[in-house]
């Protein structure tokens, strides 16, 4: 069986010619469209990330070429985070394309996002546990979220592809499972297409040096599966391929999916020529308990920030003190100018130049430089709170004094004009918790509909 | 004394997930993997030194195979909370590359 991964996350693309090359003799396209990566933003705002133009571009070109070949496309993860306006807007996509192209196909959507009520009542249950780290979660915390999503496993496609749908669009959903679903519903074993979707998922990202993104072929059969990229100007060795099991995952071996776990760490690979590889010797071990993970966003206020740059010397050997009673003018003039305490509002120096990146975590939090990038960042509860404390603070420091000086001084470059820009809602991941299932397409709502 | 990232291709952080950061150290050669492996400028000890985070809460492997160190670690803050630093994780990687290695 040849599976086909158009890219590694379909705003991103891939070669037209490779994705002509690649669909040759094969027997299902899919790809991932989303990720946790861009952080909690697109799942608490519900607005997918784009670009939509790119999209659309990725999406004609998969639909022509798995209508052409009459082959069943599985799209995961809609809109970045799965959720259902994500999942509409992917969707109102694949029906401007089959307009404006006169296609016509049988449609299975998948809705991945939970109602607060019903996870509320399968938290009551019990059936909610917690991974490691997880925030706590109470009942007050899914009342309080914006959103919920499940990520499906392998079952609600394969429910799809029986109900007779060539094109899935699936909301939140395992990359891998985008994969395995077909493979194993045709008798594959689990191992072998899990292992495959685990390599699959990511595009062209197993190949040894990927030049820009692309599509990836795997061919499984019941022994084992070869993977070879379909452009000719990539080549994966066993060394990129065994390489790409370690990529953004915490264990090398133990791949833990909805129904099971894949483990790779007795897997072989092995060149077949100087191109593909050749896999084989996984397992996969299947859970006691089916569970799904689940994914959660809150709101966490409303973010205002300025960009300063600090160049006086004098300024930047002083800076931890000047900053801190900075902080208490500030917090004195919010009191009296607004009425509000600093637990009303969160400010932060992020000081570029010392620990601007790693934060806690920077081993040597000293200044070395001749500047330092500034961005004071305030999260308050609404925006109109955070734009009005933004300019209080980023006013006062700019002629905050310092001993050396005498007279008024202006301490931050500001690149722009007005400094400070609104950056909109903040939200956090709220939840990192499976969801044991009885039936592991029950939380997933599907539509099939015939364009 | 060498640093670390003389002996390596490929060093570098990354989300595993939104409340995990993921290591990889990968290196060029045996003789290099080798010669730092027996060093002990990589270890358990040196990543709970260099990220103040302890033994338990770390997952550390060492994939001989691969001529590879994996370690993951839990996030202080999680991804894109209101006080992360790095929404992807990319940038915490930095010192690993100037570890000593004698």
């Amino acid at each position: 069986m040849k599976v086909v991964a158009a890219t590694g996350n379909l705003s991103t693309g891939f070669l037209e010619e490779t994705l002509v090359r690649a669909i040759e003799g094969a027997d299902f396209l899919g790809c991932d469209a989303g990720s946790t990566d861009s952080g909690p933003y697109y799942l608490g705002s519900g607005n997918a990330r784009g670009p939509r133009e790119a999209t659309k571009r990725n999406l004609r070109l998969m639909l022509r070429e798995a209508l052409k070949a009459g082959i069943p496309m599985v799209i995961g993860s809609a809109g970045h985070a799965g959720g259902r306006p994500h999942l509409a807007w992917t969707l109102e996509i694949v029906r401007e394309l089959a307009a404006e192209n006169r296609w016509h196909f049988k449609l299975a959507s998948i809705d991945s996002e939970v109602e607060k009520e019903e996870l509320l009542e399968a938290f009551r249950r019990g059936e909610i546990s917690p991974l490691c780290p997880a925030p706590e979660l109470t009942e007050q915390t899914i009342r309080r979220a914006e959103r919920f999503v499940a990520m499906m496993g392998i079952e609600p496609i394969q429910a799809a592809l029986k109900k007779g749908a060539q094109v899935i669009v699936a909301g939140r959903c395992s990359d891998v499972a985008i994969y395995a679903a077909l493979p194993v519903l045709e008798g594959i074993p689990r191992w072998v297409a899990f292992h495959a979707g685990k390599i699959l998922e990511c595009g062209a990202a197993s190949a040894e040096q990927r030049q820009y993104p692309d599509c990836m072929v795997a061919e499984l059969e019941q022994s084992g599966f070869t993977v070879e990229p379909p452009n000719p100007a990539f080549r994966c060795t066993p060394q990129s391929v065994a390489a790409h099991a370690l990529y953004e995952t915490a264990d090398p071996y133990h791949l833990v999916e909805s129904g099971g776990v894949l483990d790779t760490s007795r897997a072989q690979y092995s060149g077949v020529d100087d191109r593909a590889v050749r896999i084989t010797g996984s397992r996969f071990i299947s859970a006691a308990r089916y569970t799904v993970k689940l994914e959660g966003a809150a709101l966490a206020g409303y973010r205002s920030v300025v960009v300063a740059g600090i160049r006086d010397p004098l300024v930047l050997r002083q800076l931890d003190p000047f900053l801190a009673t900075l902080r208490t003018v500030v917090e004195r003039k919010i009191a009296n100018s607004l009425g509000l305490g600093p637990e009303a509002y969160i400010l932060q120096f992020r000081i570029y130049g010392r620990d601007g990146a790693m934060g806690a975590l920077e081993p040597t939090p000293t200044l070395e430089g001749h500047e330092v990038g500034l961005v004071i960042d305030v999260v308050a509860d609404t925006q109109e709170l955070a734009a009005d404390i933004l300019p209080l603070v980023w006013h006062t420091g700019l002629h905050h004094p310092i001993a050396e000086h005498q007279g008024l001084i202006s301490n931050f470059a500001f690149p722009f004009s007005p400094p400070g820009m609104d950056a909109g809602p903040v939200y956090r991941f709220c939840i990192n918790h499976v969801w044991e299932l009885k039936d592991p397409c029950e939380p997933f709502g599907m539509k099939v509909e015939t364009i | 004394m060498r640093e670390l990232w003389e002996f390596t291709k490929l060093i570098r952080s990354k989300n595993a997930g939104p409340f995990e950061l993921t290591f990889d150290i990968m290196f060029k050669d045996r003789e290099g993997f080798d010669k730092v492996m027996n060093s002990g400028a990589i270890s358990p000890k040196a990543i709970e030194l260099l990220y103040r985070v302890e033994r338990k809460q770390m997952r550390y492997f060492v994939i001989p195979e691969l001529l590879s160190v994996k370690v993951s670690i839990p996030r202080g803050a999680f991804s894109g909370d209101v006080k992360d630093t790095d929404v992807y994780g990319g940038q915490f990687h930095g010192p690993l590359l100037r570890l000593p290695v004698e």
